[in-house]
């Protein structure tokens, strides 16, 4: 295909950044950028035109001209010093990146013997071996033109490595915070490595402290062992000028467990890319979203459940709540390779719209090769239910708190999701929040402490 | 209390009610009988104001307020409350939550306090022993996987919690056995005081063995055709609505 112009912008400023970037990378880093090069002068940023995109062009927003994340020299502890991170709240390890780059934060060196969870820059070159084995092995190039952009920009992320065995009971926090005067491009890398028999529970929450126009291609890839357990969570409060392309990608070993879970509560446009293959017997995962837009904000979930052997399992829930002239999408595919029998896989995705101007395309695309499977797949999209609004009114509860009890409750499900306790409180008065229309009011995220931005400058 | 005159109301076009007329005065129990389709639920619906039903003609005065100019969440804030024939299941609304929206709602538009949380807890305690509720029925979703018995004690127990000045139980009794039957009669007499009133939707006679009205009135085709004491009740019971249609035609 024939490049764009922005995508060319984006070539040269790499060719020349290239000593500046790969200044304090891992070998391994640095060498995956040929393969991303060449990969990127194939793909360019996807157009509409690419199936996989087709609900969100985000070609007018990846370009050069935005000061890059990789030149930034941290800045950090100024920026975190408006944070009043009242992360004690949730019990949890902390870590911090500002724009893209890793940040020491609270109580990770109480994480148990052996654990790491820290910057992406520092410990790629202190596992090489790690680095070797996993980077780019999920995420591949060739793929996606912004996995391919962000292998080549990529500099710095967070990395958690759970040795065999080990048992990460509190939460890793990872509070990713944008902020700064200018408009900023940030590719950040993230790698998750939890081995056999380990567990781990992370939460990422994705925050913008200053009303620049963030524009975001993050890569997570994560690997789960043979009878490891890894809790995903990943929060998105972020103003209304920001773009975010988030990549999820997991790759399950056998009796392995994973909760991955995703609310997008406020956002510009977010499109996450959630992949995971089932790649040993008896695994199983549990992948959910709730996302809660108005304006004209847009977001747009693309998953891809992977069964590629025997007796495994997936459930798939997402739910969305849209207001005004919000937009969303969903694309759940399922693959079910021949010989995956005794598969069960389920699927839904639940809409809820307020407005005739809220949109919403959803598609569910099964591909089932093998004959002794449980697929089931179920796509709704509707308004409050009417009956209920009533009975709710003729007990005396004004329309107004009749909506937001119901809109709750229909998102309730997804909250029920979350496994780690104070967690999932800590998201339930968030949502609430959020339906009350006090999200962008209230003074910090609940989770993390993290202060407001305020009402965003509207699109 | 309340004063319905020449009521008429249609749905989809379709009129069901045709000039209705009923006085029911505090302290008071009316029954509302009558074949089925004859309008019952129609009129219980229409005075709780369901949008779905049109009022084309006539007035109801509940305490002094013209009924039909408020909303649904006003008129169960002035004191009116329907126990709905079939309640509705509505998951990830706790029953605690939605009950203390409510009477915290009603509490607030009677310029009243809201009740602290050990005092709602308390009162919730007190009005579920008055219905005889299980106690884990108000920990779940509102009416979710309920079953028929334990959706209508469900609605006496929200009546307890409201207390209400005028309450029409539609069709409270059908689906009940006869224990539950008991129970939901128990707390209406509980409930019962010389400044409240009760109207009873029912097909049967055997709820108001239990309940006994002051007066029965019998509804067909969308009019109250004929009104009499609680002897009339058995009278239909026996002898079924036919010579009622018969008169009438």
């Amino acid at each position: 295909m024939q490049l764009s112009e922005h995508d060319i912008s984006l070539q040269r400023l790499f060719a020349e950044n290239r000593e500046l970037i790969e200044k304090d990378a891992a070998p391994g880093v640095n060498a995956a950028r040929e393969g991303a090069m060449e990969a990127f002068s194939k793909l360019g940023i996807p157009s509409s035109k690419v199936e996989a995109y087709k609900y969100t062009n985000l070609q007018a927003w990846f370009k050069a001209g935005y000061t890059q994340a990789y030149g930034l020299n941290g800045a950090t502890s100024e920026a975190l010093k408006q944070f009043e991170c009242n992360v004690h709240e949730l019990d949890s390890y902390t870590l911090f990146t500002v724009n893209g780059k890793f940040v020491a934060g609270s109580n990770v060196e109480a994480l148990p013997d052996g654990v790491e969870a820290g910057s992406f820059a520092e410990l790629s070159k202190k596992y090489p071996e790690l680095l070797k084995r996993y980077y780019g092995s999920l995420a591949k190039v060739e793929e996606d033109g912004f996995v391919a952009l962000n292998t080549l920009f990529a500099t710095d992320g967070i990395f958690i490595y759970v040795p065999k065995g080990k048992v990460v009971e509190k939460p890793i926090q990872v509070v990713n915070v944008l902020t700064g005067e200018q408009d900023l491009m940030v590719n950040q890398r993230n790698l998750i490595v939890v081995e056999e028999q380990a567990q781990a529970r992370v939460l990422f929450c994705d925050h913008t402290m200053s009303m620049s126009r963030f524009v975001v291609n993050t890569v997570t890839e994560g690997h789960v062992a043979e009878s490891a357990m890894l809790d995903f969570y990943n929060l998105q409060n972020q103003h209304n000028g920001t773009v975010q392309v988030g990549a999820y990608h997991f790759d399950q070993a056998a009796r392995s467990l994973l909760n991955a879970n995703y609310f997008t509560l406020h956002t510009g446009v977010a499109r996450n890319n959630i992949f995971s293959r089932l790649g040993g017997p008896h695994a199983e995962n549990h992948i959910s979203g709730l996302y809660v837009i108005d304006k004209n904000q847009h977001v747009d979930n693309f998953s891809f459940i992977n069964h590629a052997v025997p007796d495994c399992e997936s459930n798939e829930l997402f739910k969305g709540v849209m207001d005004d002239a919000s937009t969303g999408a969903f694309t759940g595919r399922i693959l079910v390779a021949p010989d995956a029998q005794r598969t069960n896989a389920y699927q839904s995705n639940n809409n809820l719209l307020l407005t005739e101007n809220a949109k919403m395309n959803t598609r569910p695309q099964l591909e089932i090769y093998a004959d002794d499977v449980k697929c089931s797949h179920g796509a709704t999209v509707g308004q409050l239910d009417e009956n209920a609004m009533f009975y709710l009114r003729a007990r005396g509860i004004s329309k107004e708190e009749a909506n937001i009890l119901l809109m709750y409750a229909f998102a309730y499900e997804v909250i029920e999701k979350i496994q780690v306790p104070a967690l999932k409180e800590q998201i339930r008065e968030l949502v609430e929040k959020r339906f009350r229309g006090e999200l962008d009011k209230c003074d910090s995220c609940v989770v993390c402490g993290q202060l407001g931005t305020g009402r965003a400058k509207s699109e | 209390m309340l004063k319905i005159r020449n009521l008429h109301a249609k749905i989809e076009g379709k009129e069901i009610l045709r000039g209705i007329d009923l006085d029911v005065k505090a302290g008071e129990i009316h029954a509302i009988m009558g074949p089925n389709g004859s309008g019952k639920s129609t009129l219980a619906s229409v005075l709780a104001g369901n949008e779905a039903f049109e009022v084309v003609e006539g007035s109801v005065e509940f305490n002094g307020k013209d009924l039909l100019d408020l909303s649904p969440e006003d008129r169960a804030r002035e004191g009116f409350f329907l126990s709905f024939q079939y309640p509705v299941e509505i998951p990830g609304v706790s029953m605690t939550n939605f009950m203390r929206t409510a009477l915290n709602e009603q509490k607030k538009y009677r310029g009243e306090a809201a009740l602290s949380a050990s005092d709602f807890l308390k009162l919730m305690r007190d009005r579920k022993q008055l219905v005889d509720i299980d106690s884990d029925l108000t920990n779940r979703s509102v009416n979710e996987g309920f079953s028929g018995g334990e959706k209508k004690k469900n609605e006496i127990f929200q009546m307890a919690m409201l207390d209400p000045k005028l309450a029409i139980l539609d069709e409270t009794d059908s689906g009940l056995d006869i224990d539950a039957l008991r129970i939901v009669a128990n707390g209406v007499n509980k409930l019962r005081r010389p400044d409240n009133a009760t109207i009873l939707i029912t097909h049967y006679q055997r709820l108001l063995d239990h309940i006994v009205p002051d007066f029965v009135h019998v509804l067909y085709k969308g009019k109250i055709v004929k009104s009499a004491g609680k002897e009339l009740a058995y009278e239909l019971e026996k002898n079924g609505y036919d010579w009622i249609k018969q008169e009438m035609e």
